[in-house]
């Protein structure tokens, strides 16, 4: 008995080892180009052959933490490649604040020409931008917004999340032209991230504008599938048939609810379903909308590469970009999208 | 004038006879409820539902909707399942090493993930399964096992505080799970994957509270019915003293951490089937603390020793009861936070020992102070005063 017990334990060991290795070998491949990249600008100061190159420092919160943000990271690698002219310094801070100010710092020390942020953190920027700002280096916020004096930053590239939510009350107007009473539940995201503020807004605002809609019963469903189908299903007791729209704040959250419908036998999505809409229009989301399941996806687009290196541009040839630089999003309809927009996302 | 007066106070002072009397008779069984280990937890539980007859009217209406049963009733026990299976391990670890399994959050999503992966293949989202289902299933459990057993040798062999060994699990858990599904969601969309979360066709119960029960019943028979039970609470005691007596502790705390491995990887293969995909990032997230607390409203010592799985049943029932409650009153979702937490607040002082000892106090004084105003009850007041 012990005997066994002591090979079970050790094959127990050994495989969670094997577990750990693999692990650990992931970590090593991202932080590899980083250091690789350092290395290498580095020896190019001093030479200065290379000096074509923008060298551009960009300060991620946390590379990996979801879909969303690998097609975010990744697209600002494919844009501001060499090939395209630039040289591109990621520092990933793994969502730790204090690391990702000295990431900052470290850009300023090897004098890179222009820092880009996407900040763990809203606060306790002000020292270190102000160094950048001493340095002459323009610092680009991208995606997440910070509390500093908007001088100590050239300018913000973004989404504008009401702007978001706009496109998907104006679907919701197209959708019931009548008089009749309308019954919109929302699904709301974590409670003050950006995007649940600026969605939630635009939804408040055009029930306010539209009498005949009305908001039964909102919610946070923290972005997750599971919690949104658990409140989904407390409302469909509650309500019943009334609910005749049903305004997700992200593509899980639909799901859950989509799910906590079609178990309670509710005809989902279409023509005559319980209209859904969804945000972030993810792959897998997409799909849904083509399937007819989602009426209406209105696209966080993560891909914010090209509009920062349109901004550089702008800088290099001595203009100023504006103090908010939008990034283009589009909206999904159940009726016009085709497997070749689905087929060509990549997040 | 003055004889309505003396009606009134013959009405009143035969009142609080007839209401002694009662209490004499009474006082041995209720001493008995009260003071049963679970009386608090049943008490708190019942309250939460009266609460629902009182704000909600349908409650407790039951009707079958698309071939399943629904209503406020069956959609607390389907969600409460994965919690309820979670909570099950988590009273044999607290039990037995007077300590808390921080990783079965994590180990939920490394065993989907193990499953989602066999099952979907390299695709992201097919309906086709790439491997034998059941295959899946028994991998994705494997997987549960596996954690259970790393943290056990860590716990029992290496004498690491329980803390601190399942912490490895809880950080890097999630990362594992990442790696395994390499970093997205995988969704699967066969019907048949559907069976362990949702509903087998056919059967108008939740196949979750089916599963949840089953393992209730198994775990009660295997505590009840072998040693294991006397085992996990004579180490959790004491474990020096039960390894005098020819207990091996170590191989007792091995056993309970590794069935709390599997719950954890049933617990994850039934949540990641109920939304029909496999998300590491969200899958039991923070269930851990849910599975604690539920332990801890089943009156169980969270410094290990004797436990009650009935305790801990009801404990995770009445967490759920209390979400699902403050969802269906509409509380706004700012507040929804603090009133769980207040909730839980009331819960906690009131299944406390001095708060108990308090309130016993109160009650033998006011009932010592009635019999005072009338000679008739002062034999009966003299009766309860000497139980």
């Amino acid at each position: 008995m012990r005997k066994l017990l002591r090979s079970i334990s050790i094959m127990c060991v050994l495989a969670l080892l094997v577990m750990a290795a693999a692990c650990t070998e992931k970590p090593a491949e991202t932080t590899a180009p980083a250091v690789a990249t350092t290395t290498a600008k580095a020896a190019d100061t001093t030479p200065a052959p290379a000096d074509e190159l923008i060298v551009v420092g960009f300060a991620q919160c946390k590379a990996d933490e979801s879909d969303w943000r690998m097609a975010n990271t990744k697209s600002m690698q494919e844009t501001l490649s060499e090939a395209n002219g630039y040289k591109l310094i990621l520092a990933d801070s793994n969502n730790d604040a204090a690391k990702q100010v000295a990431d900052v710092q470290g850009f300023i020390d090897q004098e890179v020409d222009y820092i880009v942020i996407a900040a763990v953190n809203m606060d306790g920027w002000d020292t270190v931008l102000t160094n950048a700002k001493n340095a002459g280096i323009p610092v680009i916020l991208m995606d997440r917004t910070i509390n500093a004096s908007a001088d100590l930053y050239t300018c913000w590239v973004g989404s504008d999340f009401k702007a978001e939510g706009v496109k998907a009350t104006d679907w919701i107007s197209t959708r019931f032209t009548s008089d009749k009473e309308v019954n919109i539940v929302n699904l709301q995201g974590q409670l003050g991230a950006s995007a649940q503020i600026g969605r939630s807004e635009a939804l408040v605002e055009a029930i306010d504008k539209n009498s005949n809609w009305k908001l039964l019963a909102h919610q946070t469903g923290e972005w997750s599938t599971d919690t949104a189908k658990e409140i989904m299903t407390s409302w469909i007791q509650q309500h019943g048939d009334k609910i005749h729209v049903v305004y997700a704040e992200n593509d899980n959250m639909a799901d859950g609810a989509i799910q906590a419908l079609e178990e309670a036998g509710m005809k989902v999505g279409g023509d005559d379903g319980v209209a859904i809409i969804s945000f972030d229009a993810n792959r897998a989301y997409l799909q849904m909308t083509l399937e007819g399941k989602i009426n209406c996806n209105v696209e966080c687009n993560p891909l914010h590469g090209p509009k920062v290196a349109e901004i550089i541009q702008t800088i290099e040839a001595g203009g100023s970009p504006a103090k908010v630089e939008v990034v283009e999003e589009a909206a999904f309809y159940y009726d016009t999208i085709t497997q070749a927009i689905v087929d060509a996302r990549s997040y | 004038m003055n004889k309505v007066v003396v009606q009134i106070k013959r009405f009143f002072s035969r009142l609080i006879v007839i209401f002694q009397r009662l209490f004499s008779i009474l006082e041995t069984p209720l001493r008995k409820i009260f003071g049963h280990k679970l009386a608090i937890p049943l008490l708190v539980l019942t309250a939460v539902i009266v609460q629902n007859i009182i704000s909600t009217p349908n409650f407790f209406d039951i009707s079958i909707k698309n071939g399943l049963l629904s209503g406020y009733i069956p959609s607390i026990m389907d969600e409460a399942g994965e919690l309820l299976i979670i909570t099950l391990g988590m009273t044999l670890v607290i039990a037995v090493s007077g300590g808390v399994d921080l990783s079965v959050g994590p180990i939920m999503a490394i065993a989907a993930s193990f499953c989602g992966l066999l099952l979907n293949g390299s695709e992201y989202r097919t309906d086709v399964f790439q491997n034998p289902y059941i295959l899946a299933l028994f991998i994705g459990l494997l997987a549960g096992v596996l954690c259970g057993a790393f943290n056990g040798i860590m716990v029992s062999y290496l004498k690491i505080q329980p803390m601190i060994a399942t912490l490895i699990l809880f950080t890097a858990g999630r990362s594992i799970a990442k790696l395994i599904t390499h970093g997205q969601t995988i969704y699967i969309m066969n019907p048949v994957y559907k069976y362990l979360g949702v509903q087998i066709p056919g059967v108008p119960i939740r196949t979750t509270i089916l599963i949840s029960l089953l393992f209730v019943i198994l775990v009660t028979l295997l505590v009840k019915l072998t040693s294991l039970g006397l085992y996990v609470q004579s180490v959790g005691i004491n474990g020096s003293a039960a390894r005098l007596v020819g207990l091996n502790s170590n191989a007792v705390k091995f056993m309970a951490f590794v069935i709390c491995g599997l719950l954890a990887g049933v617990a994850g293969l039934v949540g990641s089937s109920g939304v029909g995909s496999v998300n590491s990032g969200e899958l039991g997230m923070s269930i851990e603390m849910d599975a604690i607390l539920a332990v801890a409203l089943g009156g169980n010592s969270l410094s290990g020793g004797k436990f009650s799985i009935a305790g801990s049943v009801i404990g995770a029932y009445t967490i759920q009861a209390i979400t699902t409650t403050l969802y269906a009153m509409n509380v706004r979702p700012d507040q929804l936070n603090v009133f769980k937490a207040l909730i839980i607040v009331v819960i906690i002082v009131a299944s406390s020992e001095i708060f108990k000892e308090r309130i016993k106090r109160l009650i033998r004084r006011i009932l010592s102070s009635i019999p005072k105003s009338s000679k008739k009850t002062t034999v009966v007041g003299g009766c309860s005063d000497e139980n």
